[in-house]
């Protein structure tokens, strides 16, 4: 993993590679510097042609008013109990069914795969308008119910195809020693596969909760209701007005990617393994 | 298969339906059920006049798409969308990829900063970039600024080649970039290229990882120029990896509707900056004409569809592979 080819590389050519990388990564970076800059912006500066990255007399100000000021705590709320119910959802249902598909040839079998890749091709906006009119007649519109079981359904294609990936590498033959000894079907799958597969029900519930975490059309449609704001519309609403608030703006977008880029990060290792094992292979 | 071998495999494999009962009930309510909904109501004069009294007009609303010349006007332009932002993020990724696959200092530390535009919500990316390419205050105008007298004889120079040959001017910064069509549209692009570029370049590292390093020993035996082994070995083994997302980045990308109605405001100026889903959606949303946006969904589908079944026959040769 470490070397490509094992061969090294002349000198001049180390010194480009490090170039061309700085350049990409200060490019990459600058704008999630920036919004922490502006975060950080006393009241009075947020109008500015200043490019400094942390402006002069920089302050929490921004911070403060958000959590005190603004509604930003009830939207966190929201988004995190949503978040969370599409996660457990779509964990114990994506886990389930991509078991199915990778160790049963039931009849259906094909074509329930091939149904979930065409679910991706469906643009959100085809959906949206006989969800809409659905949830209305249900009486489940502008709640949070709408919004979890909308979200769990976007999420889980993705989510199975992952799963039935990871437990295709998982040897065959543990499960039938585990019968063998005497554990039912559904206890060689609980006791046996499932601690097994845990890096790729990291990424699938990684998956789940950013699904419904960053997601802003559905949420927009669906939620009318100012009490239930998730994080999405509220942000947008410090731009919609004539003049955008860009240091709650900022200071909000900050609050919001941090947890989620630290999760991300956190787990990349096992990203890559499980994309290229999950969604690539097939 | 005779009824009885259906039967035998049916009570083999009961536990099978249990398992994937939850899932695709969940599925069948937010996504058959809807999909099958949008039919009827693309065949319906169905808008806001006509809610609850709607009637059957047949293939009217679809004669109606295919009759408006904007139509074609967006669908071109989803084309040129989908096509420059796939482009820039395979190249980018996989450029980034072949770099990060070599033994450097800090290799960990560049990989993981270069990963971050995929961590950050879509949307606050979005909104972000808006914000940055704001004409007075943004971040973007203010740094060509700066290098206005590096920028401007560049310019002035390109123009001279451009001018007689394309008849094409490049303006000089500042530039207008959410007020008008071309630069809202460019605008849009940047950003979900900034967005995009990780994916691919994960996917390719991870593709790159799974090359036996054996090749490269014997191709190298053999005297194999570098760029030989990166034309004969790298690049055609991570094809088979590289397909499958791209076939995925194409279909997302088509149908990403937070980037362009963020960015452009709910696709200003004048509605100049649509994709066919922001189409869509405006459609819906702002005009009411249900019946009319159901069947130009359907006619989205119906595109991708033509594309996914390429798609689908790939993700199998490859399942069949390993």
């Amino acid at each position: 993993m470490s070397k490509s080819n094992g061969q090294r590389d002349p000198l001049y050519m180390t010194v480009l590679i490090y170039a061309v990388l700085i350049i990409v990564t200060v490019v990459t970076v600058y704008p999630i510097i920036r919004v922490i800059g502006i975060s950080l912006r006393p009241g009075d500066m947020l109008h500015t042609t200043s490019l400094r990255l942390i402006p002069e007399n920089a302050t929490l100000d921004s911070y403060r008013q958000l959590f005190t000021e603004q509604p930003f705590l009830r939207w966190l709320m929201n988004s995190t109990l949503v978040s969370f119910t599409v996660t457990v959802l779509g964990v114990s249902l994506a886990s389930t069914a991509g078991y199915a598909f990778s160790r049963y040839r039931f009849i259906g079998r094909e074509f329930g795969m091939i149904a979930l890749i065409t679910t991706q091709m469906f643009p959100v906006t085809m959906l949206l308008l006989p969800l809409f009119l659905m949830l209305l007649h249900l009486k489940i519109y502008d709640t949070f119910l709408g919004l979890v079981i909308a979200y769990s359904a976007t999420a889980l294609p993705f989510c199975i195809w992952q799963m039935k990936g990871y437990y295709d590498t998982i040897p065959v033959s543990l499960e039938e020693a585990a019968r063998i000894d005497g554990c039912t079907q559904w206890q060689t799958f609980y006791l046996v596969v499932l601690p097994l597969a845990a890096p790729a029900l990291v990424i699938t519930a990684l998956f789940s909760f950013m699904a419904a975490w960053s997601e802003y059309l559905v949420a927009a449609v669906l939620i009318n209701d100012n009490s239930l704001y998730t994080l999405p519309i509220g942000l947008k609403q410090f731009q919609s007005a004539f003049d955008t608030q860009w240091g709650l703006y900022s200071a909000g977008a900050v609050v919001v990617s941090i947890p989620v880029m630290i999760l991300f990060l956190l787990l990349s290792r096992w990203l890559v393994s499980g994309l290229t094992l999950g969604s690539v292979k097939g | 298969m005779t009824l009885a071998e259906i039967r035998d495999n049916f009570e083999r494999n009961r536990i099978a339906y249990f398992y994937i009962l939850p899932a695709f009930l969940i599925m069948g309510f937010v996504v058959l059920y809807p999909f099958f909904y949008n039919i009827v109501i693309s065949l319906s004069n169905m808008n806001l006049t006509h809610f609850r009294d709607w009637k059957f007009v047949g293939l009217r609303q679809y004669m109606a798409v295919l009759s408006e010349p904007k139509f074609y006007e967006v669908f071109l332009k989803t084309v040129l969308w989908t096509v420059i932002n796939v482009f820039f993020h395979v190249t980018i990724g996989v450029a980034l990829a072949l770099l990060l696959n070599r033994p450097l200092r800090g290799r960990a530390i560049f990989r993981t900063l270069l990963i971050l535009p995929w961590a950050v919500p879509q949307y606050i990316t979005a909104l972000t970039w808006r914000g940055m390419f704001n004409y007075r205050y943004g971040a973007i105008n203010l740094w060509l600024a700066k290098f206005k007298p590096v920028l401007d004889p560049i310019i002035d120079g390109l123009n001279r080649f451009l001018q007689p040959v394309l008849g094409l001017t490049l303006a000089h910064p500042p530039y207008e970039w959410l007020s008008t069509p071309t630069g809202a549209f460019a605008a849009a692009l940047i950003t979900n290229i900034w967005l995009g570029f990780p994916f691919m370049m994960v996917v390719a590292l991870g593709g790159l990882q799974s090359i036996p390093k054996e090749l490269y020993e014997a191709a190298r035996v053999d005297g194999a120029s570098r760029w030989m082994q990166l034309r004969k070995i790298t690049l055609p083994l991570l094809k088979p990896v590289m397909i499958p997302a791209i076939s995925l980045g194409v279909i997302w990308t088509f149908n990403n509707f937070n980037v362009i109605w963020l960015v452009s405001d709910g696709g200003k100026p004048a509605d100049k900056t649509h994709i066919l889903v922001s189409y869509v959606y405006r459609e819906v949303f702002n005009y009411y004409r249900y019946g009319y946006a159901a069947a130009l969904s359907m006619i989205i589908f119906l595109i991708l569809l033509v594309f996914g079944i390429n798609f689908i026959k790939r993700t199998r040769a490859t399942e069949a592979v390993y």
